[in-house]
């Protein structure tokens, strides 16, 4: 498979031309994917750098417990950081906005987490054709000694032949799977059979509509911790749905879906009429988002 | 169960519509979400559009949005029940010459927008050259904005003409035209009602149709080491990408520098052992003898070597702000291989307008030229022209770390270094050693040297079947694949050689016999011969096929149906024949005898020419004409 070939290709080049790489483990379908190829790109020897998760503290039980049980599993190296400081704060979307939540406990976690661990290269499981901002990044994105990034000044990439000269205090995010859609990385799970996080299978969850997204009765005291959002408790109801992408809790939400199946995950991506990150907020609140996140160091 | 994956770039000039053409295709293809398409459908309400102005979906970064162009190489994917695809969308501003190398470095097609109303422009003929130089397999040229000519046949043919023309003296091996409408959606993805006069595809099925595997070098084998994999003592594996051609278990290697032989053990891909590897794929190789090999170092066949030098001839685009300058050194990062490297001689840089050459001591940014490059440790490289993956480099400044040029490899200057005499068992100085018994080089040793099997390929069927256009489209194939090939066919025998036959059956028979023993004689001296011949009559085609071994000689039956020939009639001489000026013409007063052996038939009644080679080379890879 040629996207396989070509992403094992890049992680190796990494691990040969950087010093001290991670890769950033977010617990999702693609981080799944991401660390599968690392592993086949190494076999029959282990994979030669640590995962780190940045943990806003957020993130889905579920994905706490696949976290542990995969890491166990495979016997990986596993760096936790977290922005201590804000999660005692209480730092919140619904008190912060989207934007400074995100900023404090991602972006500036991962940005401190870097420097902490003087990692130089970090591989990030982002596509290209999540979102728009994203379809002009580079696989080698080289980013300031502040991390950020500047999308006016990226290098060109020709061929194979990735250029990963970098001056000293900066550092590169690496994208693997820049290259693979949605469709893509479903069929690699079900080829590959990778184990991925339960919440993307439809089940029956109680949820509380609200506008485009359901939310998880069970979380509704992390999404709405102050009762700001006005959410009537008592509007639950039981319907079948699942995560499409999955995130921080207060910004992601379940959509409906009968897809108990990655065969009908595939089914349902192929004919889907909404955008891969519908649930998501962050993307949302302005129409550049995106690219002022990756400005300010993001993902 | 995997669909095929094609790569194309698409570049015009500004307001060519190239955003609306890709948007078209996205939205057509049902590519395009329902949330993405209300948003730009908002923002086009908001500007007081009438249509929805499908290129908003392109427009990625908002420095873009303010200017109102792309700025920048971005990457688009959509895909269709046939084909997944990756467009690289780079802009026509002028200035961006560098994003769309960039884009084409790894394109299998490369779609040319042209404006209908203002026709063929400066930068028109720069995409061209851009296409030709990093030798893009297919060119499609996009006439746009037919709307605004009428839908006129004429407006369209003019600038096919006229392209063709420019085209001709580019390095372009696959061109086609095609008009379309991107702002009502003309022959894109569905034909629409407005130009019935085009019978040909839909650009879309243009792209769903082309062959891409054909466009891979299958004969080199290259594997630049990327990695040394030692996760314990007794394990030692080299990690890579296979730059090109295919391996197996117990072929004899040579790993360069060191020049140390040794052979395949076992080619692994992650907790499996294949039978064969080939082109594209990311392994892992293990070698019979503990031999040093490090990263940067390359694996080839001991009798396929690539060319060993520091320094050779290449085309390079400037990709940096800062121009290039004589003093400082670079790095050159070719393969997994970063050398240090200087630009040793500036032979031209090519005026961009004009597309002529012209004396420079400098180059800036956008600016191609050709130079000749040393390198402080040799390379091993192929032409960029025949392997895009030993072809290619980059320099980088070792200053700014920028990557500052592209670069493709021409050829080894003049003279050979003293290095590569160094070099254990090239395959000339094995021929330089060996005392041949009876004073003719043998037939194994040519086929050595050349990396590929001789053979004849022998192309029958009816006057017009197409048998010389395929011929001819084949024998520039094995040449791109560096073959060493012979091509024979009526125009080139009947005037000189046979001048002296005429048709009758006798003289007929006696034709095919010296085409058979010229073939013979080209075959036995390692040659892939291509022969195009009516050859009607069997007896004739087997007494060809007795001239050289079994699995040899490959009878190919051109198969189109008389009538089909008979409108084609390229040359006039049905009608001629009709009207009796030419006696015992094939089909019409002499009969043709149906090939009963073809070791492949072609149906031509459509000609798809790219289909028929794809045919053939499948053929002759799979009976292993191209491994030694």
């Amino acid at each position: 498979m040629q996207l396989e070939a070509e992403s094992i290709f890049i992680i190796r080049e990494v691990v040969s031309e950087f010093k001290n790489p991670v890769m950033l483990y977010s617990v999702g379908k693609d981080s799944s994917v991401m660390l599968h190829l690392a592993r086949k790109a190494f076999s029959p020897g282990r994979f030669p750098f640590p995962l780190m998760h940045i943990d806003t503290g957020y993130k889905f039980p579920e994905m706490y417990e696949f976290r542990d049980n995969f890491v166990k599993q495979i016997d990986a190296t596993l760096i936790v950081e977290r922005n201590e400081g804000w999660i005692k704060k209480q730092a919140h979307p619904t008190v912060l906005g989207n934007d400074k939540c995100c900023f404090y406990l991602k972006t500036t976690a991962l940005l401190d987490a870097l420097k902490k661990h003087g990692f130089d290269a970090a591989f990030g499981g982002a596509r290209r054709e999540e979102e728009k901002s994203r379809a002009k990044e580079r696989v080698f994105s080289v980013r300031d000694s502040h991390g950020k990034w500047n999308p006016k000044n990226q290098r060109p990439e020709l061929w194979q032949l990735y250029n990963t000269r970098i001056n000293q205090d900066e550092s590169v995010r690496v994208f693997p799977l820049s290259n693979w859609t949605e469709v893509d990385i479903w069929e690699y799970i079900k080829l590959e059979d990778i184990p991925v996080v339960p919440l993307y299978f439809a089940q029956k969850r109680q949820v509380i509509i609200r506008e485009n997204v359901l939310i998880p009765y069970y979380s509704l005291q992390v999404v709405d911790p102050q009762n700001k959002l006005g959410i009537d408790k008592h509007q639950v109801k039981e319907m079948m749905c699942r995560f499409r992408t999955l995130g921080c809790i207060p910004c992601t939400g379940a959509v409906p879906s009968k897809a108990k199946t990655i065969d009908d995950i595939l089914i349902e991506v192929r004919q889907a009429k909404k955008s891969e990150r519908e649930n998501r907020l962050i993307d949302l609140t302005s129409d550049s988002a995106m690219e002022q996140k990756k400005k300010e160091g993001y993902f | 169960m995997e669909k095929g994956l094609l790569r194309f770039v698409t570049s015009g000039s500004v307001d060519d519509g190239k955003s609306t053409l890709i948007g078209r295709l996205l939205y057509e293809t049902g590519c395009i979400f329902e949330d993405q398409y209300q948003a730009i459908k908002k923002t086009s309400q908001r500007s007081g559009k009438k249509e929805v102005d499908l290129s908003l979906l392109l427009d990625g970064l908002s420095a873009e949005r303010e200017q109102k162009i792309t700025i920048d190489v971005a990457y688009r994917y959509f895909s269709t029940p046939r084909r997944k695809f990756i467009i690289a969308d780079s802009p026509g501003h002028e200035q961006y010459t560098r994003n769309m190398v960039t884009g084409a470095s790894n394109a299998g097609l490369a779609i040319i927008l042209i404006d209908a109303r203002k026709g063929i422009l400066t930068q028109s003929r720069r995409h061209g050259f851009i296409v030709s130089l990093l030798q893009i397999p297919h060119l499609i040229v996009a006439v746009n904005k037919m709307d605004l000519v009428h839908y006129s046949k004429e407006a369209f043919e003019k600038i096919t003409d006229e392209y063709l023309d420019f085209s001709e003296k580019l390095d372009i091996h696959d061109i086609s035209f095609i008009p379309v409408s991107a702002l009502k959606g003309d022959n894109v993805v569905h034909h629409g009602k407005n130009m019935k006069w085009h019978t040909g595809k839909t650009l879309l099925q243009m792209l769903e149709d082309v062959y891409v595997t054909a466009d891979k070098n299958l004969i080199d084998f290259r594997f630049p080491v990327q990695y040394v994999s030692r996760p314990h003592q007794d394990f030692r594996g080299y990690a890579g990408t296979i730059g090109s051609g295919t391996i197996r278990p117990g072929e004899e290697v040579v790993a360069l520098p060191s020049g140390k032989t040794s052979a395949i053990k076992s080619i692994l891909y992650d907790s499996k052992q294949l039978d064969e590897a080939y082109t594209d794929q990311a392994v892992v190789l293990t070698l019979k003898h503990n031999i040093d090999v490090s990263r940067g170092d390359m694996i080839v066949r001991k009798n396929n070597l690539p060319h060993i030098s520091d320094s050779f001839d290449a085309m390079i685009c400037w990709m940096a702000e800062t121009p290039f300058s004589h003093s400082p050194h670079y790095l050159l990062k070719h393969t997994t291989r970063t050398v240090k490297a200087s630009v040793s001689k500036i032979h031209y840089k090519i005026n961009m307008d004009t597309l002529h050459r012209q004396k420079t001591t400098d180059f800036t940014l956008n600016e191609i030229g050709r130079v000749e490059i040393k390198t402080a440790e040799p390379l091993f490289f192929d032409p960029y022209k025949t392997n895009r993956s030993t072809g290619a480099f980059i320099l980088i400044d070792p200053l700014t770390n920028l990557t500052v040029a592209a670069g493709m490899i021409r050829e080894v200057p003049h003279q050979v270094t003293e290095w590569k005499q160094q070099a254990q068992d090239t395959p000339a100085e094995k021929v330089k050693h060996l005392r041949w018994e009876d004073g003719n080089i043998p037939l194994h040793i040519w086929e050595e040297r050349n990396g590929h099997k001789a053979g004849v390929i022998w192309l029958t069927g009816l006057s017009g079947s197409g048998k010389s256009t395929i011929a001819r489209q084949l024998v520039k194939k094995l040449f791109s694949y560096g073959c060493q090939v012979m091509f024979l066919d009526g125009d080139n025998v009947r005037h000189g050689l046979n001048s002296d036959l005429g048709f009758s059956p006798s003289d007929r028979a006696e034709n095919i016999r010296r085409i058979g023993e010229t073939a013979g004689l080209f075959y036995s001296q390692g040659n892939l011969v291509v022969c195009a011949f009516i050859s009607p009559f069997e007896k004739d085609r087997a007494f060809v096929r007795s001239l050289v071994p079994k699995g040899r000689f490959v009878e190919v039956h051109v198969d189109c149906s008389l009538e089909v020939c008979r409108q084609r009639d390229p040359k006039g001489l049905y009608q001629k024949a009709d009207a009796g000026e030419i006696p015992e013409f094939t089909g019409v007063s002499s009969p043709y005898e149906q090939p009963t052996h073809a070791e492949l038939v072609l149906n031509t009644d459509i000609n798809d020419v790219a289909k028929h080679i794809e045919k053939l080379i499948t053929y002759l890879t799979k009976h292993k004409f191209f491994r030694i």
